[in-house]
């Protein structure tokens, strides 16, 4: 036992090293300033747009979460397949319009674009917030997942703490001398070894069982018909919660401030309408993740946790070098998402909350030390979070998207309203984020069958309407916010 | 203020209703296709079709609207 742990163990070290490498090499030759540290100079093209975006998609929740959801929930799980493609669609309409007004202004996160387009600095800090606080349990997922990994990699060995305390450590040094472009090059290696992984796996497991992937839908259909369908094992995830979650996280992942500002980091608005159209097919793994879900149902029964199903079935099934390949393969999945989150949630803080309304004076030098401490803090918390909280993966991650879809109001309206007024949007923003928190927190997630972000969300829109309706639209300034009728100044904007 | 056109609209839909609005029609186990259960094969399919929606939303938003300044070479650059 202690020598396959042993050699599981170092190929994840080695596989951790190759990506913080690949990340450490991306910065050679360039001068770190805020702007190159958070958006890569706004110079990327359609391939580091392409794998800075995708490498956010798989994070520990698809790789462990999506065969665990497969193998505990059965049907409801096939929302993730829902959401990909949908989100990629809205996508489509509304980040070259997001991406224009960036470069107009010079835009850096999501809350400048609050900022500019409407003209609170109160308000775009209170975006800020709402983007940190979200952030902090989606980095939290991540840091649990590895500890997961790193447990059953070294059968028992080492203690979660312990590796979750080595891991961050190296995320956090990540973080510090790669920035964004370090995280997009990163996330080759991860993606590569996730894409061998899932195909690996969605075959040979299956295989190995049942003889096929035919065989074990067949077995899995006449042993249990209801798994495969909604609402499977639970009782309240039916067609109703699909609906309602698949809209939901279709408009709210674009509004996870890293992907929101990741658009910036584009060369052009036509790179990321083009990437929408071409990005579905990168969901094409996912499928794979979920058969080794339904594999382990009736290889595997009576786990008590889930998200272990597709590590055991690993570590039962194959030797422990190839253990390390996945595990490897799955910790880099949690680094790079995490890295970046980091990276976002202390930009967010030092930029938009702490120096418009604590510092003024602040200099941009600065503020680009304070988001490094701040890199230190927000991975501190998250470790502390990870050590002690005792609510369940599924419910932070729900508590995430619920609060950050709220934003979507703001944004579309944002961009293609000019009736939308400040106090409308915040009113909004205020209530949908209560309502959904109410809800979650009180255990009525789903309520009546409806997922509770979605009903945060439909009072959201119901009251920035309202409450627009009834007060004065922001004159000053107002329309240069707004994206440019046809013609953009490519090139020079209003970044020097 | 520049909203997307009609037709990009309309296609962007299509994969809308197609993997969301319409679960209760395709949400069951049989007919099994290729092996998988429909409602698998199903959404699997819509990974493939909806770049396919979103390509001709593309080329009807050129079309409609051709966005000056645009360079190819900037486009393809790393």
């Amino acid at each position: 036992m202690l020598n396959s742990s042993l050699v599981a163990l170092a190929i994840i070290s080695g596989i951790v090293a190759a990506g913080s490498f690949a990340g450490f090499l991306a910065r050679s030759h360039r001068k770190m300033d805020l702007e190159q540290w958070t958006v890569g100079g706004r110079g990327f093209g359609v391939v580091l747009v392409w794998l800075l975006m995708a490498g956010e998609i798989y994070t520990t929740f698809t790789f462990l979460g999506a065969s665990g959801w497969a193998y505990s929930r059965g049907g409801p799980v096939l929302y993730i397949l829902g959401y990909q493609p949908l989100m990629y669609v809205v996508s489509f309409y509304i980040l070259p319009l997001i991406w224009e007004v960036g470069q107009r202004h010079g835009l850096q996160t999501q809350a400048d674009f609050f900022q500019v387009r409407y003209g609170s600095t109160y308000f775009a800090a209170f975006v800020a917030l709402v983007g940190v606080i979200s952030l902090l349990p989606y980095v939290q997922l991540q840091l649990t997942g590895l500890g997961l990994i790193v447990e059953v990699a070294s059968f028992g060995a080492v203690h979660r703490t312990l590796a979750m305390i080595v891991a961050f450590a190296l995320v956090a040094a990540f973080v510090f001398v790669s920035g964004v472009r370090g995280v997009a090059w990163a996330s080759v290696l991860k993606d590569l070894l996730l894409l061998f992984a899932a195909v690996f796996l969605g075959i040979a497991v299956p295989y190995r069982y049942f003889g096929g992937i035919g065989s074990m839908f067949w077995a899995l259909a006449h042993a249990r018909p209801a798994h495969l369908v909604m609402p499977g094992a639970t009782s309240d995830l039916g067609h109703a919660w699909y609906v309602s979650t698949v809209l939901m996280f279709a408009v709210g992942f674009y509004m996870w401030p890293q992907f929101f500002a990741a658009s910036f980091t584009a060369s052009s608005g036509n790179v990321l309408r083009r990437n929408a159209v071409f990005m579905p097919l990168y969901s094409v793994t996912m499928p794979l993740m979920f058969i080794v879900g339904f594999a382990a149902v009736l290889v595997l029964p009576g786990l008590h946790n889930g998200d272990l199903a597709l590590l055991t079935l690993v570590q039962r099934t194959f030797p422990a070098w190839f253990l390390g390949i996945i595990g490897g393969a799955g910790a880099l999945t949690a680094m790079v998402p995490a890295a970046i989150q980091i990276l976002t949630a202390a930009t967010l803080f030092a930029k938009n909350l702490c120096r418009p309304i604590l510092a003024p004076d602040m200099s941009d030098r600065q503020v680009a030390l304070l988001a490094k401490i701040m890199v230190l803090v927000l991975t501190g918390g998250a470790l502390f979070l990870a050590i002690h909280s005792s609510i369940s993966l599924v419910s932070l991650l729900l508590l995430g998207y619920a609060g950050i879809a709220q934003l979507f109001p703001g944004v579309v309206l944002g961009l293609f309203s000019r009736r939308v007024t400040t106090p409308g949007i915040s009113a909004g923003l205020c209530v949908g984020i209560g309502i959904a928190v109410l809800l979650i927190l009180t255990g009525r997630d789903p309520y009546r069958g409806l997922n509770a972000g979605f009903i945060g969300l439909c009072f959201n829109f119901a009251v920035t309407a309202v409450i627009s309706l009834f007060t004065q639209v922001r004159v000053a300034g107002f329309e240069e916010a707004l994206p440019a009728a046809a013609a953009l100044e490519s090139g020079e904007g209003a970044i020097t | 203020m520049r909203r997307p056109s009609l037709g990009a609209i309309l296609l962007g839909l299509v994969p809308f209703t197609a993997v969301c609005f319409s679960v209760a029609l395709w949400d069951r186990v049989d007919p099994m296709v290729l092996g998988l259960p429909f409602n698998f094969f199903w959404l699997i399919s819509w990974l493939l079709l909806t770049p396919v929606c979103m390509w001709g939303a593309y080329r009807w938003e050129r079309r409609a609207r051709p966005t000056p300044g645009t360079n190819k070479a900037v486009d393809v650059e790393l």
